[in-house]
């Protein structure tokens, strides 16, 4: 039992070491840039994929040809970063920090299918590294000898890491820029330059804990997402900009990963963000962190009033309507189940919206909510032979109840400490339908959910789901503009303020969260019977960015902008998948781009420039500010 | 007359600094009462205490005869003290009638209502409060693009929405013009006697202090050092001690 648990804890700590290299390189280039790098997992892959290539051409046997290829590898992304650095992200630095998310994430999808063209979609199984390919006996258990090599790798880089952050000059800076960048920028540091370097350090950071995974590990092309969740969870954990919180995540996570093989193969994953849950409800700011300095509206542009339509939105709103109403007697087919799927994203955007714009609380995992609504569904069909209709009211409750449940933790914390918590809840329900394979068929999903027969003909269906998503979505524009959306706003806008006028600015966010939940369940119940399965994959994070592109394209500020934001994401993305084979590096150019010109998102900026048509035009000037003599 | 608020003995230490110190006092209706003090004396984590923002280690806080010590800030609130911040806290992206009605809203109970737009709520009695500060030709505009003046007077509006019986002040003035201040404080105080409000502010601004309180405690190191009336304070060795005998007639920080 000891021998099991030491080659456990060895394992753990392996582990580690290239988790603790991303998470720090994540962790720096997010104090310093205040930018969420959610492409930190693709110079991750890359650095791996580059590693395998060049150590192939280096002569894997020869140990100049390995290390060589190793380091050259995370030098060549090292590169990348700082041109993507310089030609992205230089440019969005003063957007919302939503919208720099959204920016990384397109660069995601871009890595995705270069990677995919480069490499094609096979694993690559990398050489064993020279000098460590035997194994070496411990306490009666063999063990790698290139394992043992990582475990210390890990401190090295820590001790490294320390002498570079404490005692040269840049070190210094970038610990000043992580806790005051005006102030940096005040004393006369060339900003620009510092920002530059350290994205490129962070990302060859990344790049190098990929390449060492070489000999451990196929290199495969989702490396990237897998990869990029438990970095989260590691820089969340130890604290954001933390270094040393950093390496001590990691190895917690390390760790729990290796035991909980052990003792719960079945959920190891929930274990981990389980771990990460409890520590954020203790420490809010992770182990090593401190409580950020400046709100989370810090900056960006300030919100806008929030006005009902005006009669012309009203008008254009009701002509949609009647498209959406009469299209089956005009188009095709097929075109049913495009409408049909829009409808239910559209609902989808518009709970993401409903948390997010009035709320202010990011989520980075809604589609846990769209995913159980589907498995409560799913469920409810195959376990409790429930009828469709039952069925569907019955779904969103169990999403309701996670909200519920979810929520609660989550709107304890705020900013992007939240959006990582609702990460981590996501993937505890992906895991959960993922591994609890005697429940939910696992990765096989469950089939044959199909609608009542009287709803089965894809015109019947196409209304009943755009009559309920239509109605959910009303709903909740009704209550955005009620005396609880105003609450939900104002404690949003200043919690202070909301709190020193009686509002209960944590219950207040609880319900919207639940209803967001809520209203993402109804979604998820309609997609499953319109596919007539479920999956796993319906929960996992890039559906939840799906939504995020949708709310953040349309707008958060506008209550419309996310139906639109839908609409036009699932067509770009419809139209893309027919067009070409390489059509997530097209769709991901194109949210890079969209994110450059609009960084308002397309409502917003539509209106934005209705306003400013409007002060154009020669307007009473406002009256200065009487004098208070009265 | 029994005061609107008695505090008795209230204390805070952060590590080993005692910031407040056993101090009592009280403040009765109508009346304006000036805390004052030099940089650091305890003057804003005694506010704190009085509202909840910060729980107290010691004493008392008694509040329309009953104790209030312990109780949230919205608690607080929701008993009948109204409270404006040192930098304004107003909702940025709701315009300055919005402001007014979700107070309204609040106060009369409707936060937790899903149907109904709240634009249409309690519009008459938020801008007769606007009218009062002068705000009302504004009532349209978003709270964000505000002169802070503006800004300080609709928090004034805001902070009497629940009808309160005490109104807390940190540094109404902070930040304005020297005109605006003197007319600010001219407000809150023929508001609050016309409304039989209890009023205690702090304040850096001497003229202010002077002008508009009808009694003045003086806090240094977290100790009450002196109260009473203007001229009292003024004369009081102590006090001209902590002041260095400046800033008494100067208006200056």
């Amino acid at each position: 039992m000891i021998d099991l648990i030491f080659a456990q804890t060895l394992n753990g700590l392996a582990s580690a070491s290239s988790l603790f290299l991303v998470a720090c390189g994540l962790s720096i280039i997010f104090g310093v840039t205040r930018i969420v790098n959610f492409a930190h997992g693709s110079f991750y892959m890359l650095g791996a994929y580059l590693a395998f290539t060049l150590v192939t051409r280096f002569g894997p046997a020869d140990v100049f040809g390995f290390w060589g290829g190793v380091l050259v590898a995370a030098l060549i992304v090292a590169a990348l970063g700082a041109i993507v650095e310089i030609v992205i992200l230089r440019r969005i630095y003063q957007a919302p920090e939503l919208f720099q998310l959204l920016a990384t994430f397109g660069l995601v999808l871009m890595v995705q299918d270069i990677a995919l063209g480069i490499w094609g979609p096979e694993d690559k199984l990398g050489p064993r590294a020279p000098g460590f390919k035997s194994f070496v006996v411990l306490m009666g258990s063999r063990f790698p000898t290139y394992e043992l090599f990582l475990i210390v790798v890990g401190p090295i880089m820590l001790g490294l890491l320390w002498f570079l952050f404490q005692k040269t000059r840049w070190g210094t800076l970038v610990r000043a820029a992580t806790q005051d960048r005006e102030m940096v920028g005040a004393l006369g540091v060339n900003q620009r330059l510092l920002f530059t370097s350290v994205f490129a350090f962070g990302a060859g950071l990344a790049a190098l804990g990929g390449a060492l995974q070489l000999p451990r590990e196929a290199v495969n092309l989702h490396m990237d997402l897998s990869m990029i969740s438990e970095a989260f969870v590691v820089v969340v954990v130890g604290g954001l900009g933390s270094v040393t919180g950093a390496y001590l995540a990691a190895v917690l996570i390390g760790i729990i990963h290796a035991f909980g093989i052990l003792v719960f193969p079945k959920i190891t994953l929930v274990l981990v963000f389980l771990v990460m849950a409890v520590v954020l409800v203790i420490k809010p700011y992770g182990l090593m962190g401190e409580r950020p300095v400046g709100s989370a509206h810090a900056h960006g542009p300030v919100e806008p009033l929030l006005l009902p339509a005006s009669f012309n939105i009203k008008l254009i709103g009701l002509a949609a309507l009647a498209v959406l109403l009469l299209a089956p007697f005009v188009v095709a087919d097929h075109w049913l189940l495009t409408l049909t799927e829009l409808s239910i994203f559209a609902l989808f955007a518009a709970s993401l919206h409903f948390m997010m714009g009035p709320g202010g609380m990011a989520s980075f995992g809604h589609a846990a909510y769209f995913g159980l609504g589907a498995y409560g569904a799913a469920l409810a069909v195959k376990w409790l032979g429930m009828p469709m209709l039952p069925a569907l009211a019955f779904a969103p409750f169990l999403a309701g109840i996670a909200g519920f449940v979810f929520g609660w933790f989550c709107v304890r914390l705020s900013g992007v400490y939240l959006a990582m918590l609702t990460l981590a809840f996501a993937q505890i329900a992906w895991a959960t339908a993922f591994q609890w394979v005697d429940v939910t068929g696992g990765d096989n999903g469950i089939l044959g959910i199909w609608p009542a027969p009287w709803a089965s003909s894809k015109l019947v269906y196409y209304y009943l789901a755009l009559a309920i998503c239509v109605a959910a979505i009303l709903a909740l524009r009704v209550v955005i503009f009620a005396p609880f959306g105003y609450a939900l706003r104002a404690g949003r806008d200043s919690p202070l303020r909301a709190e020193a006028i009686g509002l209960p600015v944590m219950r207040i966010q609880w319900i919207a969260f639940i209803i967001a939940a809520f209203a993402a369940g109804i979604a998820g119940a309609l997609f499953a019977f319109f596919k007539g399965s479920v999956f796993p994959t319906y929960m996992a994070i890039p559906r939840s960015v799906d939504g995020l592109l949708m709310v953040l394209l349309g707008g958060v500020q506008t209550v419309s902008g996310p139906i639109v934001g839908a609409f036009a994401f699932m067509g770009l993305q419809e139209q893309l998948v027919k067009a070409t084979m390489y059509w997530r590096f097209v769709l991901g150019a194109s949210i890079v781009l969209l994110v450059i010109l609009f960084p308002r998102g397309l409502v917003g900026t539509a209106l934005a420039f209705a306003e400013r048509r409007r002060e154009a035009e020669p307007a009473p000037p406002v009256t200065a500010a009487p004098e208070l003599a009265r | 007359m029994t005061p609107v608020l008695e505090v008795r003995n209230l204390g805070k230490s952060f590590g080993g600094v005692r910031a407040v110190d056993d101090v009592s006092f009280s403040v009765e209706a109508g009346k304006l009462l000036a805390l004052i003090g030099p940089n650091g004396a305890g003057k804003t984590t005694c506010f704190n205490m009085l509202n909840g923002q910060l729980p107290s280690d010691r004493g008392e806080v008694i509040f329309d005869g009953r104790t209030i010590t312990g109780l949230k800030p919205r608690e607080v609130w929701r008993l009948g003290v109204g409270r404006t911040f040192q930098i304004t806290a107003t909702f940025a992206s709701m315009s300055v009638r919005e402001n007014v009605q979700m107070a309204l809203i609040s106060h009369a109970g409707e936060t937790w209502t899903l149907f109904g737009r709240a634009k249409d709520r309690h519009v008459a009695e938020a801008d007769a409060l606007l009218k009062q500060v002068g705000m009302l030709d504004q009532a349209e505009r978003a709270c964000g693009v505000l002169a802070y003046g503006d800004l300080k007077r609709v928090e004034l509006a805001v902070a009497i929405a629940n009808k309160p019986k005490l109104l807390l002040m940190d540094e109404p003035t902070a930040g304005m013009a020297p005109r605006e201040r003197i007319a600010l404080m001219a407000l809150t105080a023929e508001i609050a006697r016309e409304r039989g409000i209890a009023v205690l502010f702090t304040e850096h601004d001497m003229d202010v202090v002077f002008a508009h309180s009808d009694a003045i405690l003086v806090l240094d190191r977290g100790k009450l050092i002196a109260k009473g009336r203007a001229e009292e304070v003024r004369n009081d060795p102590a006090v001209r001690a902590v002041y260095l005998g400046s800033g008494a007639t100067s208006g200056g920080h």
